[in-house]
């Protein structure tokens, strides 16, 4: 099961955190990878080394995908370089966390311009490829605040619902063609960010996790190497939920 | 092939319904990924043929004859399954069925409401408390109820059907809160419609659903069983470490049914 050899993947937002993860797990199953990142990260590079020391292959391509033309660039590169795209993965994402009474017009508009509308960006340009090969993945890494919500984050809630709906929307659009659409839902993940939380803030949260711990970066590039397998054929506009039983919807 | 995290080898699981259909492809899913596999039955010949293929392909296969809508059946699945493998790492509650009722409700009669939820949900509920004590005793294991998008809305051809597998995704979910203090995982699974004998025999009844079905289904063709056993392959390995109390629907795009 799961065997990515011969496939080529985009990640965005690959070089840190939960995409970083990701890539090196589609990499280990076999698949040739594109990191896509912001030029001038340190950290995209690093990612592509990793992969190629086991014996994959992969190419930073870096990209701001929130700006149209950078995000077609990148899936037009992808495909000169490696001949096609059979799985993207919209991973790329920020937060600008304030409550919704003190939220800045700008930091709204960064954050659904990168979650949402770069997911869109991504997901536009490669479709054509997909459509044409009869074959895809697309991939978007949600959240469970994007079903749930969460006071402070109303422009990463809205923008990981968005990406949840959009999902849905492409998978119909796009099934006939063997192409599948589904999200990643994940609750909290052991990251830098739940590490700098206080032991206090932490034991709050977890108190609220029936499985009682914070999920891994790994449960989460695991759902999305199961997604983006052959097996995985007749699953489209799925929301995954890797969330440790937080919210069972 | 593949990772290490998705493979299921020398685990020991249960499937309820594994002489056919759904159930068959299941069994045959979860041997393939490294399973050792005991399948419950009511019929024991149709599921010597899928225990054959089990053992032609390296694994364990052991034929329990089992009513599971009666307690003291599941009672002795168990049994025989902790005697033979000394415990039960995964349970898929498959077993299920039209039984021929189909038709609104107001025409339901009271008989066949009670043998529609007894077939598709009691059933679901003896065997996860049967095998959820043993479970809960090992602190470990792992539980896939089979719902259906039958379950996810009003679904008009077989009311009991609808309001069994509704009902089992809220068991598979309350069960999953039990449970995951233990570090035990209870997931369920929607599959769509699925080329099986189950389907057929209501396309024989509604002929017109037949179509119908086919064009509300995005993705353009009906499930394969093997679709559904990749599912349960994924929540019943170590990949899905961090998926508890989710219902994953495996029906190419089905919106709704109804």
């Amino acid at each position: 099961m799961i065997d990515l050899s011969h496939r080529v993947s985009i990640v965005t937002g690959g070089g840190r955190g939960i995409g970083r993860t990701i890539a090196l797990r589609l990499a280990e199953q076999g698949a040739t990878v594109v990191v896509n990142d912001l030029a001038g990260s340190a950290d995209a590079p690093k990612v592509v080394e990793e992969i190629e020391a086991k014996g994959r292959q992969a190419a930073f391509i870096p990209g701001d995908i929130s700006v149209a033309e950078e995000a077609s660039a990148v899936v037009e590169r992808a495909v000169s370089t490696f001949g096609k795209v059979d799985i993207l993965v919209n991973n790329a994402g920020i937060t600008r966390d304030n409550l919704a009474i003190r939220m800045s017009d700008q930091d709204w508009d960064r954050v659904l311009s990168i979650n949402l509308k770069g997911a869109f960006y991504c997901s536009r340009a490669v479709l054509r490829h997909m459509i044409r090969q009869r074959w895809g993945r697309l991939i978007s890494i949600a959240s469970i605040v994007g079903i749930v919500g969460n006071a402070g984050q109303a422009n990463y809630a809205a923008s990981k619902g968005g990406l949840i709906a959009m999902t849905k929307t492409l998978a119909q659009e796009v099934a006939s063609r063997g192409v599948t659409a589904n999200a990643v839902a994940p609750g909290f993940i052991e990251t830098e960010m739940t590490q700098k939380l206080s032991p206090n803030v932490q034991e709050g949260l977890l108190k609220r996790i029936p499985l009682g711990y914070f999920g891994s970066v790994e449960d989460v590039a695991n759902a999305v190497a199961f997604l983006a397998s052959e097996e995985a054929r007749y699953i489209t506009g799925h929301v995954l939920n890797v969330n440790g039983g937080m919210a069972m919807i | 092939m593949g990772l290490s995290s998705f493979a299921l080898t020398d685990r020991v699981a249960i499937v309820t319904g594994a002489g056919q259909g759904i159930g068959r492809g299941i069994a045959l899913g979860l041997a393939e990924a490294g399973a050792d596999i005991v399948a419950a039955e009511l019929e024991p010949s149709r599921a010597e043929q899928t225990a054959a293929e089990i053992r032609s392909r390296g694994r364990k296969a052991l034929v329990v004859p089992a009513d599971v809508r009666i307690a003291s059946q599941v009672d002795n699945v168990v049994r025989r399954t902790l005697a033979e493998f000394g415990r039960i790492d995964v349970l898929v509650n498959n077993a299920g069925g039209l039984l021929g009722i189909v038709g609104p409700l107001l025409e339901t009669k009271e008989e066949d409401w009670d043998r529609g939820i007894t077939l598709n949900l009691k059933s679901v509920f003896l065997c996860c408390k049967a095998v959820g004590k043993v479970m809960a005793a090992q602190k470990k294991g792992v539980i896939i109820n089979i719902s259906s998008v039958a379950g996810m809305g009003a679904y008009t051809p077989a009311p009991h059907y609808g309001v069994a597998k509704a009902g089992v995704i809220n068991l598979t979910q309350t069960l999953a809160m039990e449970l995951a203090p233990l570090g035990i995982r209870v997931n369920a699974i929607a599959p769509g419609t699925v080329a099986t004998a189950l389907v057929e025999e209501l396309f024989r009844t509604r002929p017109e659903l037949r179509e119908k079905r086919l064009k509300s289904i995005p993705m353009g063709r009906l499930g394969r069983p093997e679709d559904i056993a990749a599912a349960v392959v994924y929540l019943a390995s170590d990949a899905s470490d961090y998926v508890t109390g989710e219902v994953l629907a495996v029906k190419g795009g089905l919106p709704f049914v109804g």
